[in-house]
């Protein structure tokens, strides 16, 4: 009845696993773990320039649907790395949510309530697409070297390298890094090895998911209810998926047995009371509990941790995947920068300073969202039930109402950032996330900015608002000039108006796509600071 | 502190009445859930979250049993 995998990779042994102990083989970078994660820093490094090996200890892609909530910001990501238009393609596009309380409908929202972006605010997609799809893109790239069934059993730090030990079906082997990045999640086997420990908070609440297959008209939006006359005193998620899949959490009682609970003929008198019929099937059914929790340090040494491995938040708000593509973002070019000697090491502490920092703000929405769905107390119950019931006549209570708080790209206070001087009354500040925006080509194209960024090769780029001659730049800066006699153009002025340009404005953009600095009247020394500032040079 | 202890009424005995008499009646869950919904009625009123938690902190000052205000008396 369940979906099985269909993604099943080979393990290939590889030369090094004969080479004797004392030749064994060196390594930049060594990406533990071969998820969404370690799959798209992997991908972001060879992009630039940088090889990579890529060890997960299976060869086939997990079961079940998992991670299902794409952000733009991560569609954005994927899109750089050439995946993006896939996943779009393939995914269910949403922006709106509606949330219930029985019944009734208390409000809605829609995440992306204006055009001009080429990314929507979601998409809905199943994980083992999503990695299928990395994987395609990661054996386009010869720098990335993918071992499958290689399996971390040692690490071993030492001032300079990691050593690492692999276990495979032909046996162990060694290997050395300079780097060491930990994507293998929640259960991560690096830390372990590491005895790096998690601290925050583990919900006792149980949550089953269901995915059914069935042909059916509701809308493509994100549905959400608190008390249902379906299942009663609890909350319930309805998401669409491709395939004709539909997404279906329902939250149990704290007591509630799992196994017996997720017994496919337990869980289907509840989904016919939701959906009102029996005309669906089961590919993936699931009980889980959650944590709200991070490990202090993000980088031990020469380990680094991201995604599950580093951080983990309850599934309400779609914070776990996307935050972890995030911290991939964030680190592919650092690294990239510190092992090409463009940048020192200090540059790596800005990965953990900016991204332990979103960690704590996923973890407080998450977390927050969480106590809202299953208060602790009779009287914390109370209070959610007041909220729902004013919720009904007053905008201050439906504000409250907590049914999770979507994913969105974190801004950074950060030392890379060079702080404005001058005034600006909109627009992304320092450590904020660019923002799309339709811009023209010389040759009539429409494309977006996002575009023109991926265009600009992947560096630093400086999104200048032309006027006069174009400004000398540092040579690791591109240029993305927009204007009448600029290689762009903004007929519809909603570049102008986002970024709050006036003619000579100018933004430098960080190679993940965050804004660096900003200027008025930008000179080629100002842009040198804010370039060597943001390379962690301060 | 920006909470005002001070009193805000010209007449805090009718002040004082009007939510008792608002429990008139009511079983102890009942009033539970008015003071509940008063609660969030008159935070959104005051609008500063800096003034609720001193609010908090003043209504938790004299709570018996509770182990987050333990020593609070003495501040």
């Amino acid at each position: 009845m369940l979906q099985q995998s269909s993604y099943q990779f080979s393990y290939r042994r590889c030369r090094e696993q004969d080479l004797p102990d004392a030749a064994i083989a060196h390594h930049p970078v060594v990406v533990v773990g071969a998820g969404p994660v370690g799959l798209t820093l992997a991908i972001d490094l060879a992009q630039r320039g940088q090889s990579v090996v890529l060890i997960d200890d299976a060869d086939r892609i997990g079961e079940g649907s998992r991670a299902i909530c794409f952000s733009k910001r991560s569609l954005e990501l994927w899109d750089r790395l050439g995946v993006g238009g896939r996943m779009v393609e393939k995914g269910v596009v949403w922006s709106v949510g509606r949330v219930f309380h029985g019944d009734s409908e208390l409000y809605q929202f829609n995440l992306l309530p204006e055009d001009g972006h080429k990314m929507p605010a979601f998409v809905n997609l199943q994980q083992y697409y999503a990695e299928a799809y990395l994987v395609d893109r990661v054996q386009e790239l010869p720098l990335i070297d993918l071992r499958w069934r290689n399996k971390i059993v040692g690490l071993e730090q030492h001032n300079d390298r990691a050593i690492l030990t692999l276990e495979t079906p032909d046996g162990s082997y060694r290997m050395t890094a300079t780097y060491v990045v930990a994507c293998d999640g929640a259960r991560s086997t690096v830390r372990g090895l590491l005895g790096v420990e998690f601290s925050g908070q583990v919900f006792e609440d149980q949550f089953l998911i269901a995915d059914v297959r069935m042909t059916a008209e509701f809308p493509t939006e994100r549905w959400f209810w608190f008390d249902p006359t379906f299942h009663a005193g609890r909350s319930a998620l309805l998401h669409r998926q491709p395939d004709d899949i539909w997404r279906i959490d329902l939250q149990l009682d704290r007591d509630a047995d799992s196994v017996e609970e997720r017994r496919p003929d337990n869980v289907r008198p509840r989904i016919e009371r939701m959906l009102g019929h029996s005309n669906f099937e089961f590919t993936w059914i699931s009980i889980y509990k959650f944590q709200c929790r991070r490990i202090d340090r993000f980088i031990h040494n020469c380990v680094i941790f991201a995604g599950d491995a580093a951080h983990q938040v309850s599934p309400f708000g779609a914070r776990g995947a996307n935050s972890g593509l995030e911290d991939a973002e964030n680190l592919a070019w650092k690294l990239a920068c510190v092992l090409k000697g463009s940048a020192s090491q200090s540059l790596l502490e800005s990965y953990h300073i900016e991204r332990s920092a979103a960690a704590d703000e996923n973890i407080r929405e998450s977390t927050r969202s969480t106590d809202f769905m299953a208060p602790g107390t009779k009287q914390q119950a109370r209070l959610r039930q007041a909220v729902l019931a004013l919720a009904k006549d007053t905008d201050f209570a439906k504000r409250m109402v907590n049914g999770g708080r979507l994913s969105k790209p974190s801004i950074y206070e950060t030392p890379l950032s060079s702080p404005d001087t001058d005034a600006w009354n909109g627009g992304p500040r320092p450590g904020t996330s660019m923002v799309d925006a339709p811009v023209v080509t010389g040759d009539g194209q429409a494309i977006y900015l996002t575009d023109a960024f991926i265009r600009a090769g992947g560096g630093f780029g400086l999104l200048e608002f032309a006027k006069g001659a174009a400004l000398q730049l540092p040579d690791q800066v591109s240029s993305i000039r927009v204007g009448t006699h600029a290689p762009y153009s903004d007929p519809r002025g909603l570049l102008a108006i986002r970024y709050d340009a006036t003619p000579g404005s100018a933004y430098l953009l960080r190679p993940d796509g965050y804004v660096a600095a900003r200027f008025r009247r930008p000179t080629p020394a100002a842009i040198e600071a804010a370039v060597s500032r943001a390379c962690g040079h301060v | 502190m920006r909470l005002v202890t001070q009193s805000n009424f010209s007449n805090p005995d009718a002040a004082f009445r009007l939510v008792v008499e608002a429990h008139r009646g009511l079983t102890d869950e009942q009033s539970a859930s008015l003071d509940t919904a008063l609660v969030l009625i008159l935070a959104n009123q005051v609008g500063d979250l800096e003034v609720l938690r001193e609010a908090i902190a003043l209504a938790k000052r004299h709570l018996v049993g509770d182990p987050s205000v333990r020593g609070a008396k003495t501040i």
